[in-house]
């Protein structure tokens, strides 16, 4: 192996590492049962992200309004007529904050795991590249900070940046944040054993003779190569991240209702109309969170059982593991490489 | 492009985290190993706490800014040596834990370590109690669904499993009073128990804190009654959660070790499927449950947190939330170092009984 063919990865197009591809050859891996929990994932998720996309459209009022030409909007109002969903005891349109909760939801999921790869990927490259000392304190920091609940960490986090208060912006930023302390430590944990692992492999060894740079190797050789397993980590943080801004947001360190809508701190509002038997204000809320949260995790958990050969459907093992053994064709796609796994 | 996918890691083993072995040496060394690492993580934690914590100021102005003309601010501020410079401060604060001060808190002016341990008994409680139910649910269900994969008991247990996971705690458990109290009116609907078994209970000498236990104690049925009437939903909240996520785990690894040889040949020699499943194929698989139930304690802590404010079970989650609202920093600071601590010694404890049951985890 040469550094001219190493090299050749660096040559295809960025797309093949888009999230799009693996979840296209996931689905032609699949059979039966799986490709079901596939597909329910996928509509699921295409449904959360249609409406995000598409709130303004769909919702009938503001997520702030509190009347329109009529006058303003009556109390925990039942559901039916003008309100579909009904009320809140603010006041508030269900429907609508429900569905402009969806546009919050998004938007905290897109800045933690952003956030999150790029800390944690590069932590975890330039950690077990480097190696030594500084390799030790950031392992022994990650693990304690990943053994402690992440719900925790998360709120002191939110003392932090916001001191608990928030705007649209600070508060989106704040949760998001929050979040990606959390899950630093596990793209950190991912991304430092696939880089100790590859620094062994002898393309790392020949671009080393040839004289490419420490940076260049890192960025290069043994990014390209580490990165593979992180689709499957993005969908299931995806969904733990919805979980935690609910969380936070139930707890009172969520987004102001008048600046934007977030499930959890409607859930949290909803909590004492329970009591009186008064069941919209907390119940769709809350469906949305299942519905999102379920969409995201069916995907991950596709994906993570078709990766792994223990409990990928049987059918299909044998063809496929000969299929693979003429891999040239499947050189760009990263997820591909996992069924030649013995 | 083909030697760089020769040996790709198995996904289980990127995600689940690797344990760290002790070098050489028998099972003494291995658990003194094990011990003196809890100490580096706590530390680590505590001073996380502490500067993340002190990085927007100081806990009285927190907690009572704007409240206070400024004046009077400063001397309080002054009184309580927030003024001095962090790392004092920091390094006195580390004194004062090892002794087991943990401080004032600043809203209701209690001692924190007074308060941690009023509090803790009734999360010790509501976790036992989630985790009998967690146990009870997830581990058959996780057999029955590694028995008949792939067919429909193993899809619709999957399904639930993921249901469970994706409902958050605090919704299931709104769902649950709605139904069984508000609807239903079977159950209470929310704190530990009634009333008067309450007063009935901290009346008694030398309580535990956990209900059921000094019901039984005093052997007064009917407050035992009570209290587990009040117990069963946030139970069943934080249980079910936590039940999927060791069904998934359960059924994983019995389907890894059903596949081996020795069930094969347990099977040719006529063992019925039931013990296999139970016996041979589920003892194995015993090792990665354990480890990841000891990182699902720190899950069922977080959990805690939010079913405690959904049943109003006064523990330290219920409250860690009304001290979050008062921005008491001082006392969410001693309810999360408490939590680091717990976290700490479960994991050692994990640690432990794997190397117990399976010799090869310790070398």
């Amino acid at each position: 192996m040469t550094a001219e063919t190493t090299l050749e990865p660096v040559a295809n197009p960025r797309a093949s590492f888009l999230r799009r591809l693996p979840v296209v050859s996931h689905f032609n891996k699949s059979v039966g049962l799986q490709r079901f929990m596939l597909v329910v994932g996928l509509v699921l998720t295409g449904v959360f992200l249609l409406t995000a996309l598409t709130a303004p459209l769909l919702a009938p009022y503001g997520f702030a309004q509190l009347s329109d030409a009529d006058g303003s909007f009556p109390t925990q109002q039942a559901p039916g007529g003008k309100h579909l969903l009904g009320t809140t005891v603010g006041g508030y349109d269900v429907l609508s904050r429900v569905i402009w909760g969806t546009q919050t939801a998004l938007l905290v999921i897109i800045v933690a795991v952003i956030l999150s790869i790029f800390a944690g990927v590069i932590l975890g490259l330039v950690s077990g590249y480097i190696g030594g000392w500084l390799d030790r304190i950031l392992v022994v920091v990650a693990d304690a900070i990943y053994a402690f609940p992440s719900l925790l960490v998360a709120i002191v986090m939110a003392i932090v940046i916001s001191g608990g208060q928030s705007s649209l912006l600070g508060g989106i930023l704040a949760a998001a944040i929050s979040i990606t302390v959390v899950f630093i430590p596990q793209y950190f944990r991912v991304i430092r054993a696939e880089t100790i692992r590859l620094k062994a492999e002898p393309f790392v060894e020949s671009a080393k003779v040839v004289g490419a740079s420490n940076i260049r190797i890192m960025t290069r050789h043994i990014y390209r190569n580490a990165t593979r397993t992180l689709p499957l980590i993005f969908t299931l943080n995806a969904s733990e991240s919805i979980l935690t801004l609910a969380g936070l947001g139930f707890l009172g360190f969520g987004i102001e209702p008048s600046s934007a809508a977030e499930w959890g701190f409607d859930l949290n509002k909803a909590l004492a109309d329970t009591t009186s038997g008064i069941w919209w204000t907390g119940l769709f809320p809350g469906l949305a969170i299942v519905w999102t949260v379920l969409g995201l995790t069916l995907v991950g958990e596709s994906i993570n059982d078709l990766n792994d050969p223990r409990l990928r459907g049987r059918k299909r093992i044998n063809r496929k593991a000969a299929a693979v053994a003429v891999p040239a064709a499947s050189a760009g796609s990263g997820t591909e490489t996992e069924l030649s796994n013995p | 492009m083909t030697t760089l996918i020769d040996a790709p890691p198995s996904d289980a083993d990127a995600i689940l985290p690797s344990k760290k072995k002790a070098a050489g040496g028998g099972l003494g060394q291995y658990i003194l190993v094990r011990f003196l690492l809890i100490f580096p993580t706590i530390l680590i934690l505590v001073t996380l706490v502490f500067f993340l914590m002190r990085i927007t100021g100081d806990p009285i102005t927190a907690a009572m800014g704007g409240r206070l003309p400024p004046e009077q601010l400063q001397e309080r501020i002054h009184a309580a040596g927030y003024d001095r410079p962090i790392f004092v401060q920091y390094f006195e604060y580390l004194g004062q834990l090892i002794t087991g001060n943990f401080g004032t808190t600043l809203s209701d002016n209690r001692q924190v370590s007074e308060m941690l341990t009023t509090y803790g008994a009734a999360t010790l409680e509501l976790s036992i109690n989630a985790l009998i139910v967690a146990l009870l649910v997830g581990i058959p269900l996780g057999m029955v669904a590694a028995h008949r994969r792939d067919h429909l008991p193993d899809a619709v247990l999957r399904i639930l499993a993921i249901l469970f996971y994706a409902t958050p705690v605090f919704f299931a458990g709104m769902l649950l009073k709605l139904v069984f109290s508000v609807w239903l009116g079977w159950l209470p609907v929310a704190g530990r128990a009634g009333t008067r078994t309450e007063l009935s209970l901290t009346a008694l000498q030398a309580p535990t804190g956990i209900y059921w236990l000094d019901a039984l104690r005093s052997g007064n049925m009917s407050a035992f009654s009570d209290v587990m009437s009040h117990a069963v939903l946030p139970a069943l909240a934080l249980g079910l959660l936590t039940a999927g996520i060791f069904l998934r785990l359960v059924r994983t690894n019995v389907i890894g070790t059903l596949g081996k040889d020795y069930v094969e040949a347990g099977r040719s020699r006529g063992v019925s499927e039931f013990r296999l499943v139970t016996k041979h194929a589920y003892k194995p698989a015993l090792i990665p449950i354990i480890t990841v139930m000891g990182l699902q304690i720190a899950v069922m802590l977080g959990g805690a947190v939010l079913t405690e404010t959904t049943f109003e079970w006064k523990g330290l989650g219920f409250q860690l939330a009304n001290y979050l609202t008062a921005r008491d920093f001082v006392a969410v600071q001693g309810i999360v170092v408490l939590l680091a601590v717990i976290v700490a010694v479960t994991n050692f404890i994990v640690d432990i009984v794997a190397a117990l049951i399976d010799p090869r985890v310790r070398y």
